[in-house]
């Protein structure tokens, strides 16, 4: 099973990879630090990246585009939401 | 109304964002593709919006964007872009993902930037410019047809018209363009045009042009352009460049120099090398594809060449002795013979 | 540079049915063109409904003359072009000053989609017939080819404005004088590649679109194609007919905001229909009916809208979406939407945007419900917008 902290550390890798944000390592981004606009400046076209992130490397289906603020506010309450979603309760 | 080129940017298999390098040393690559010489991009565009951005994206972007310092002016009026192929890098990924994953589980980003208008429309969000837009995908017409258009706003009244032509080669469209027999097995001989044996060789880049009408600073004039659609006869071509001499009272004895576009395939220089043999007997040519390699926008790339060499009244060091200073350069160029294009270019 | 131009002949081709009469019969029924997927063989075949047209490539090609083995968007521009040809009563366009401008968004797609499923397992095999006509530039040759055009040829793409472009592109080249025929619209045929593309983008939705409801929650993809006839004006005095109207004023802006959304503000829609009107020489006033984008996305549709009430506000003109009707077919939409205008025009007709229910709560206009006719239709401003901030307006007026 793997920790919170862990989780984090893994989807800040594959956010950076995902994006291809080049320019950035895990530690420069936050746990609780917005993805979107004031933070690393992500937008509408990385949302609909990070929900196919989700489904391809966590089996979770996030259907509704309208729940994407709440869920890719940060690194944190993305990890949270696989957490509470994941099928086998642990991950990828 | 006379149209001049006051800037150019280009990115090629030269080193064409540096003029002395490019002066100085020409670039023979052999195999059977030119590849272009890619610059530090974050010189020309924020490190945060290039993360998306596919080669021909990021080539046209840089292309234009070295136009615009070249021509001292921030924002264009218009922004047209000619592409052949388009973004065949993005195309290439979305439809291998769609294939592979069964059309489940795609992501959005190679489809979005995969459209035909992606470099036209990124310049415009980089420059913040509202204007005209446009973007011609007509084969070896995309670039003149552009150029047309960018004609028509200046006789409506606009002026610094940013037109462009772009093209890629990738892994997938040169595997299949080479299955069609267009692209050599192996290079004979220094290089195109004098290897004949079948095919040519494959090239890419991006050349975008200011378009003004004021003359003062300019680096060349566009006194007169032309394409023809298949022509029947050799003799047609032949007529046409006749006919645009003459409608610019000028005699192929006012040509200074002829910048043809022999591609080193025999089934495509027929037509070159009848002009060779009748209205350019006597005449300097210069195949320009042995710089650029053979792709549908490549008059782009002449057009860059021949503004040069005009606005800056020298040639490189490895160029055939031409006289100067340099008044008038015909280009003639053709895709596969399909698509012809005939530009007089006269010194301001 | 102002001297008119004339639409002479119009065809078309959509969900709605295969020639202008039909599709007008559609329109005054209210019967939309959406359904199951029937034809385009993809693994969505009952998940979204899609605009498709039933009639096979090989209904197509007998229809048209060309091969059935064309990629589907050249016998659709081949069937409307054709249709719009003759209702011009052109016979001998060849023999003129004609231009052929068509538009289109993944040219020969349908086929290359075939070719890679064999190319990818192994380089050497996939039939390269499959790929010969890939470009967008090939689409429009295979047809102007096929109806002998080559005095001009171009082909057009700015994703979904594409063909609002291609048809202005022809009334400027008259104006100019460099052509006296202009066949213009364009051409876009259903692929896996746009409908999968599109749905990665989440803005389809399940059900039939709603353009302009509060409640809308996506576009339908449809497919086909709408060409005008575009002739100066000694050419329309040599012709025995009336003139359905003039292309009177047409725009090109860009939103340069993001890629693929639309500013909040609608900058790029409000500058191309309002460029369109002084080109016109019109007042917003003086317009009948607007022809929307609408697409049925959250982001087109209050963008638009936005734009729309600051160019009108407080005296909105009639307006519909005639995508409820016919999806959005992409690169033909302009051309598509050009040919429903220019009828109205004649017609005195006025087309329902169907489905609509809930005004959108930021507005106080609302689209027409049901098709109106007996009414006065001087003047039709039709919008184009599309990816890459893409914006055109063209503006359609009585003789």
């Amino acid at each position: 099973m793997q920790t919170m902290n862990e989780l984090m550390d893994q989807l800040k890798r594959q956010i950076i990879e995902r994006l291809n944000l080049k320019d950035h390592t895990p530690k420069d981004i936050g746990d609780d630090a917005p993805l979107f606009v004031e933070g690393l400046g992500l937008d509408s076209i990385d949302a609909l990246e990070l929900i196919v992130l989700l489904q391809q490397e966590y089996n979770i289906k996030l259907s509704r585009a309208e729940d994407g603020p709440k869920v890719f506010h940060s690194v944190r309450t993305m990890a949270e939401y696989i957490t509470e979603h994941s099928p086998e309760k642990t991950t990828a | 109304m006379k149209v001049y080129i006051r800037s150019a940017g280009n990115i090629s298999p030269q080193h064409s964002l540096d003029k002395e390098l490019f002066l100085g040393h020409r670039i023979a690559q052999g195999g059977s593709r030119m590849t272009a010489l890619e610059p530090d991009y974050t010189h020309f565009v924020d490190a945060k919006m290039i993360r998306r951005m596919s080669r021909i994206v990021k080539m046209g972007v840089a292309a234009a964007m070295e136009c615009l310092r070249a021509g001292g002016i921030q924002m264009p009026e218009a922004i047209i872009t000619g592409t052949a192929y388009g973004c065949l890098e993005d195309t290439g990924i979305f439809l291998r993902r769609m294939i592979d994953n069964k059309e489940e589980l795609l992501s959005p980003t190679a489809f979005i930037q995969s459209t035909h208008n992606t470099v036209g429309a990124q310049i415009a969000l980089l420059l913040k410019c509202h204007g005209y837009n446009n973007t011609i995908v007509h084969r070896g017409f995309s670039f003149e047809n552009a150029l047309m258009d960018a004609r028509l706003l200046l006789q409506e009244g606009a002026d610094n018209i940013l037109t462009g032509a772009v093209d890629e080669i990738t892994a997938d469209s040169h595997a299949i363009l080479s299955r069609f027999g267009i692209y050599k097995k192996e290079m004979h001989g220094p290089g195109i045009p004098e290897d004949q044996k079948k095919g040519t060789v494959a090239g890419e880049g991006a050349s975008f042009f200011l378009l003004t009408h004021q003359a003062q600073g300019a680096l060349a004039e566009i006194r007169h352009l032309e394409t023809i659609y298949k022509p029947k006869h050799f003799g047609d071509v032949e007529n046409r460049i006749q006919q645009l001499l003459l409608e610019s009272s000028l005699t192929i004895d006012d040509v200074d120099l002829v910048i043809t576009g022999h591609n080193g395939d025999p089934a495509h220089d027929e037509i070159d090398i009848y002009l060779s043999d009748t209205i350019f007997r006597n005449k300097t040519t210069f195949p320009f594809k042995q710089l650029s390699g053979e792709y549908p926008t490549a008059s782009g790339f002449a057009l860059w060449l021949t503004s040069g060499l005009i606005g800056g009244q020298k040639a490189p060091e490895w160029f055939p002795a031409i006289p100067l200073p340099l008044k008038h350069i015909l280009i003639c160029n053709h895709d596969l013979n399909a698509h012809h294009a005939l530009y007089l270019i006269s010194a301001c | 540079m102002n001297a008119p131009v004339f639409i002479a002949g119009l065809g078309v081709v959509s969900a709605i049915g295969h020639n202008a009469q039909d599709c007008l019969g559609a329109l005054s029924m209210e019967k939309a063109g959406m359904g199951e997927l029937e034809l385009l063989r993809s693994l969505q075949q009952g998940k979204l409904p899609v605009a498709e047209i039933k009639l096979s490539n090989q209904q197509l090609a007998s229809m048209t003359g060309l091969s059935p083995g064309t990629p589907r968007t050249a016998l659709l521009s081949a069937l409307a072009a054709g249709e719009a040809i003759k209702d011009a009563g052109m016979e001998n366009v060849q023999n003129s000053r004609t231009g052929f401008i068509s538009a289109n968004t993944v040219g020969g797609m349908d086929k290359t989609e075939e070719f890679f499923e064999s190319f990818m397992k192994d380089p050497a095999s996939g039939k390269l017939h499959d790929v010969v006509h890939h470009e967008c530039g090939a689409i429009t040759e295979i047809v102007a080819d096929h109806f002998g055009i080559h005095h001009f040829i171009s082909t057009v793409s700015t994703a979904c404005s594409s063909s609002a472009n291609a048809v202005f592109t022809g009334a400027r080249m008259i104006r100019h004088g460099l052509l006296d025929i202009a066949v213009v619209g364009g051409a876009d045929a259903l692929t896996r590649f746009t409908l999968n593309g599109f749905n990665t983008l989440m803005i389809l939705d399940k059900k039939y679109c709603k353009p302009f409801d509060e409640h809308r929650n996506g576009l339908n993809l449809g497919e086909g194609a709408g060409y005008l006839v575009l002739v100066s004006e000694k050419i329309m005095k040599q012709l025995n007919k009336s003139a359905y109207c003039t292309l009177a004023g047409y725009s090109n802006a860009n939103d340069a905001y993001h890629q693929t959304a639309s500013s909040p503000e609608g900058t790029g829609s409000y500058l191309a229909m309002k460029q369109a009107l002084a080109s016109a020489g019109l007042k917003p006033g003086d317009i009948d009916y607007i022809n929307l984008h609408g697409t049925g996305t959250s982001n087109n549709d209050i963008a638009e809208g936005t734009a729309i009430k600051l160019l009108f506000d407080p005296v909105y003109p009639k307006m519909s979406s005639t995508k409820s009707f016919t999806g959005h077919t992409l690169g033909a939409s302009g051309g598509i939407e050009a040919v429903f205008s220019a009828l109205a025009i004649r017609d005195g007709i006025i087309y329902p945007n169907l489905r609509f229910e809930t005004p959108m709560k930021e507005f106080s206009f609302t689209p027409v419900v049901r098709f109106l006719k007996d009414r006065r239709v001087r003047h039709v401003l039709s919008n184009s917008f599309g990816f890459g901030g893409n914006c055109s307006s063209l503006i359609f007026s009585a003789c």
